[in-house]
């Protein structure tokens, strides 16, 4: 139980998507206008991190691992299928995400409308699929942890893209120079952003 | 006065337009108004008039960190002659001397640079100086610590000051606090200058004065939050430079090493009594920021499972930068929440998350700074969080009070 707290509060702060791997740019910074619709595309990108690390973990650990088949015969249990993990990965995410848009369509149209082209990206964005191959590459011994640590990524990309939206709407007022108006001032921000994440680097839990 | 007055007036035609040092006229002005209160008032909006501008409000804030610089020139200087062993040979004149010749470089440089800065972009907007500067000016040397080369607080300084605010519209657009970016950039830019031995405590001369020193037998120059971070057993013995034990009243006091301006939680006080009395700085933010760090280190020492869990409340508010974050930094007025509501939740995550980050990161024992940095980035979310719950529940009253009029 503590560890999966301990998991839970680094993949936040520790291990944040975007500051400290700079996963899941693009969408974060081209959303982050405004404070609702960033509300709405991260609590998305945590369902889908939510839904998406488990079921791959599934996969990983009963299909695709070295050995991992042995459960159907022994015959099998020399069976390396590792190599197929990346595209099993994507289609586990893009069906999901279609999920998620279906019903963002059917019960939030406002938002599904805001959104736009960013909800059917989330299927590339690669803070999703960077979820899940850290989970390959860290060996999650259980569905537990999995499903933690997805929590957890999705909720440090949700708190990421919030403070970006609540500057900018914030920056609205600002008399920022007119070459760096928009992406450039943008850049700053998640830049000096980054700076401040910095100090939970190091936190051992 | 008058005297001064009629100058200005006689030099005033040649910074005017046509005259011949009209391209410094930003500067001129920026004198004048540092010198006199203008008189010229807004013309457009509605505006409460005020003898009080922001020149004068960044004035008392100096003021008010006054006492905390004159004691941190006092230290540096106790703890230069306490390290080499010479401490019963000087008086205080001679202490407070050589340590303020030791710190007024770093605030010349900070000055200098910033200010610099400053001008320069006022003069290319065609703006008047922005007052913002003075109080970064002061803050920045009082946050780094006095081993710091004054090349590195150059840089830093350039930094911040562009990065951190110019490119935002100056002062007063800022969303960082422009004296924590330059501690958090110097911290991340240099490591191995900004921690370790030999930064807290120095043993050169100043311009010659004084001499470089061997340390006394026994010497560590580690701060007693560095101590605790490597303490081991089960209670922290934290010493002096020299390996004496600590008393609360030293900590209190301030001759602990340390950044240049944050060991004394005393004159720190001092200011602290002297912003909320004057209304420059929010009670309510410095309030809460201890309530928060009590708290917290109240619930650490409930659940301690190292030494460093739990070192009491008393001793950690007053070790590091925790004073003097909450006092000075957490309380500037552009970078904290906005809102009253607001002021009450940021302070509380602030103190949390300083003595969370301070506790439980063994790499930067000094997180107050850290903390307030990332409290920054979530001021505004938590601000806009509370202006529409306010406006929830307004509508939801109206809405009431409409249904029971039908």
């Amino acid at each position: 139980m503590e560890q999966l707290i301990n998991l839970f509060i680094k993949s936040i702060f520790v291990d944040n998507m975007v500051f400290a791997y700079f996963l899941g740019m693009c969408s974060y910074l081209a959303v982050s206008k405004t404070v609702k619709t960033s509300m709405g595309l991260g609590v998305a990108v945590t369902f889908v991190l939510l839904i998406t690390v488990p079921v791959n973990y599934l996969l990983h650990t009963y299909i695709l691992k070295e050995g991992a088949l042995s459960w159907v015969s022994p015959e099998l249990a020399g069976v390396d299928l590792s190599f197929l993990s990346l595209i099993l990965f994507i289609a586990i995410i893009a069906s999901m995400v279609q999920i998620v848009e279906m019903v963002v369509e059917k019960f939030a149209p406002a938002l599904y409308a805001q959104l736009g082209i960013f909800l059917p990206l989330i299927a590339v964005n690669c803070a999703i699929l960077g979820g899940s191959l850290f989970m390959q590459q860290r060996n999650f011994t259980s569905l537990g942890q999995a499903s933690v640590y997805g929590l957890g990524s999705g909720i440090g990309w949700l708190l990421a893209i919030l403070g970006m939206a609540a500057i900018r709407e914030h920056l609205k007022y600002s008399q920022v120079p007119a070459p760096l108006k928009g992406l450039g001032i943008t850049f700053i921000i998640a830049g000096l952003m980054g700076m401040a994440f910095m100090g939970f680097m190091g936190i051992k839990l | 006065m008058k005297a001064l007055r009629n100058l200005m007036d006689k030099i005033k035609p040649t910074f005017l337009e046509g005259g011949k040092l009209s391209a410094f006229h930003s500067v001129f002005d920026g004198f004048e108004t540092f010198l006199f209160v203008p008189n010229h008032t807004s013309k457009s909006g509605t505006h409460i008039h005020d003898s009080i501008d922001t020149k004068r409000t960044m004035f008392w804030v100096i003021l008010a960190l006054v006492p905390a610089l004159l004691f941190g020139m006092f230290n540096t200087g106790y703890q230069h002659y306490l390290a080499a062993g010479l401490l019963d040979t000087v008086n205080f004149l001679q202490i407070f001397g050589w340590g303020a010749l030791a710190v007024l470089p770093y605030l010349i440089v900070s000055y200098v640079v910033g200010l610099g800065i400053e001008f320069t972009v006022a003069q290319i907007k065609h703006e008047e100086i922005q007052e913002g500067f003075l109080v970064s000016g002061i803050l920045i040397p009082m946050i780094v610590p006095i081993g710091t080369p004054l090349w590195m607080v150059a840089v830093a300084t350039a930094f911040a000051v562009i990065f951190a605010k110019e490119v935002f519209g100056g002062t007063g657009y800022n969303i960082f606090n422009v004296a924590l970016i330059t501690r958090a950039f110097l911290f991340f830019a240099y490591p191995s200058k900004m921690s370790g031995d030999s930064v807290w405590v120095t043993l050169n001369d100043t311009f010659g004065f004084g001499s470089a020193v061997s340390p006394v037998d026994g010497f560590s120059g580690a701060t007693p939050l560095g101590q605790a971070a490597i303490a081991t057993g089960e209670q922290v013995q934290l010493t002096s430079i020299v390996g004496e034990p600590l008393s609360l009243w030293n900590m209190f006091l301030g001759l602990i090493p340390g950044s240049i301006g944050e060991t004394s939680t005393l004159a720190i006080l001092l200011g602290a009594i002297f912003l909320v009395v004057t209304g420059v700085a929010s009670w309510k933010i410095m309030v809460s920021v201890f309530a928060g760090g009590i708290g917290t280190v109240l619930l650490m020492n409930a659940f301690a499972v190292n030494a460093y869990m739990a070192v009491p409340f008393w001793e950690q508010i007053c070790l590091g930068g925790f004073a003097f974050g909450a006092v000075f930094m957490a309380t500037d007025p552009v970078t904290s929440s906005r809102t009253e509501t607001g002021k009450w939740i940021y302070g509380i995550l602030v103190g949390v998350l300083a003595m969370v980050l301070r506790v439980l990161n063994p790499a930067y024992p000094e997180g107050m700074m850290l903390a307030i940095l990332f409290m920054n980035i979530f001021a505004k979310l938590i601000d806009y969080y509370v202006v529409n719950a306010n406006i929830s529940k307004r509508a939801k009253r109206a809405l009431v009070k409409q249904n029971a009029q039908k």
